[in-house]
């Protein structure tokens, strides 16, 4: 197979797009699409300060290497979620890249933010699914973090894939007001949200690991011990069986949903979210999901302590 | 042929030489969620994998919910 660019020998070869590429031609190749991705979206300009959340996986580190390249003015934020000798082998890649790179970055561990706040325990402890308790985690420390170091924009490496699973699972289940939120470019709704954006929603995880591998990033393989089972995999092996009959059926999902039909979802209401009477952060209630959450974890610990049922 | 799979960390042997897509078939491999590497490089499809190659597979599909 030959380079659709160049005719040189063609290293990885992309169905959906009718293309294959050498290794040069498909480097530029993927910064041109996370190019095209930024500026069609308008997710952010040259003098904005861009806070990237890494796992230390494919898809952040290879978009934090894309970016940094281009020249953009990034941090890395890496949240250690106490998944054992995974969360520590994934601290050490996002170490080691940002080191080698002179990159700034900023490491939060949960087992050091409070008691029983690792995802395990709290998964544990509420009986919770643990991406279910991980999602919320993330999301408040990533908003916090934004908006404690004066950032404009949060960056996170959700691929095509994540973003056709998550749909997948939201058209499933018709809820209206997750599709409305399902968008490349998320503005800020509330003066202590900023925007976030993904700029990788078009880009598959064969691309970003591609991409990964050929430019030598060190990356977490191993998969996270707690998605053993998670429906976004279902979702996606779904997707990709699709995918096999029809090359091309991923990206026509999310970029038809995003062109024909979240417009009409775009207008479902929601209630403004008002301040968390706890920690201040957004709201929508009295008091935030994570504030909610770690109220749990505590009363249902101190119940267990006390030998009375959790 | 050896053929280390990751992240299972298993390892498998097969005799003969075969086509890329032959093999990931073979495997039950759906082609575009893995990654064939011999050495420093990545395999497309219709290149030919020999008796006396190693390559790793590496799957590319990742995520919980998170």
């Amino acid at each position: 197979m030959k380079c659709t660019r160049c005719r040189a020998k063609a290293e990885v070869h992309l169905r959906s797009h009718n293309s294959a590429f050498c290794r040069p031609c498909y480097l530029f190749y993927f910064r041109r699409q996370v190019e095209r991705a930024v500026a069609g979206e308008r997710m952010f300009v040259p003098t904005e300060r861009l806070l990237v959340a890494v796992s230390g996986g494919k898809d952040s580190l290879a978009l934090w290497d894309v970016l940094a390249d281009l020249g953009y003015d990034t941090t890395g934020l890496y949240l250690g979620l106490g998944i054992g000798a995974y969360s520590d082998e994934s601290r050490g890649k996002v170490e080691q890249f940002a080191e080698r790179r002179g990159l700034p970055f900023r490491v939060i561990a949960l087992e050091d933010e409070g008691a029983g706040l690792a995802v395990p325990a709290v998964a544990q402890v509420t009986r919770r699914v643990p991406c279910s308790a991980c999602g919320t985690m993330k999301r408040h420390y990533f908003d916090t973090a934004a908006i404690e170091g004066g950032f404009d924009v949060l960056v996170t490496g959700h691929n095509l894939d994540d973003e056709a699973a998550r749909l997948m699972g939201n058209v499933l289940r018709w809820q209206k007001d997750h599709l409305a939120r399902q968008r490349p470019v998320l503005p800020s709704t509330h003066p202590k949200f900023v925007r976030k954006v993904k700029p990788l929603y078009l880009t598959s995880e064969y691309e970003t690991a591609a991409y990964a591998f050929l430019r030598g990033i060190d990356y977490v393989v191993e998969e996270c011990p707690n998605a053993v089972g998670a429906t976004q995999l279902l979702y996606k092996d779904v997707l990709n069986r699709l995918e096999v009959a029809s090359p091309g059926t991923k990206l026509a999902f999310v970029k038809e949903f995003l062109r024909s039909a979240q417009p009409a979802f775009a207008d479902v209401e929601r209630e403004e979210p008002h301040d968390c009477d706890r920690c201040g952060m957004p709201a929508y209630g009295s008091r935030c999901s994570y504030c909610r959450l770690v109220d749990e974890v505590q009363a249902k610990t101190a119940r267990a302590l006390a030998g009375a049922p959790a | 042929m050896r053929i280390h799979l990751r992240p299972q960390r298993r390892t498998v042997e097969l005799e003969g030489r075969r086509r890329v897509a032959q093999l990931l078939a073979e495997l039950g491999i759906l082609p575009g969620t893995a990654m064939v590497i011999r050495g420093d490089s990545l395999l497309t499809d219709g290149e030919v994998v020999e008796e006396s190659d190693e390559i790793e597979i590496r799957a590319v599909i990742s995520g919980g919910g998170g």
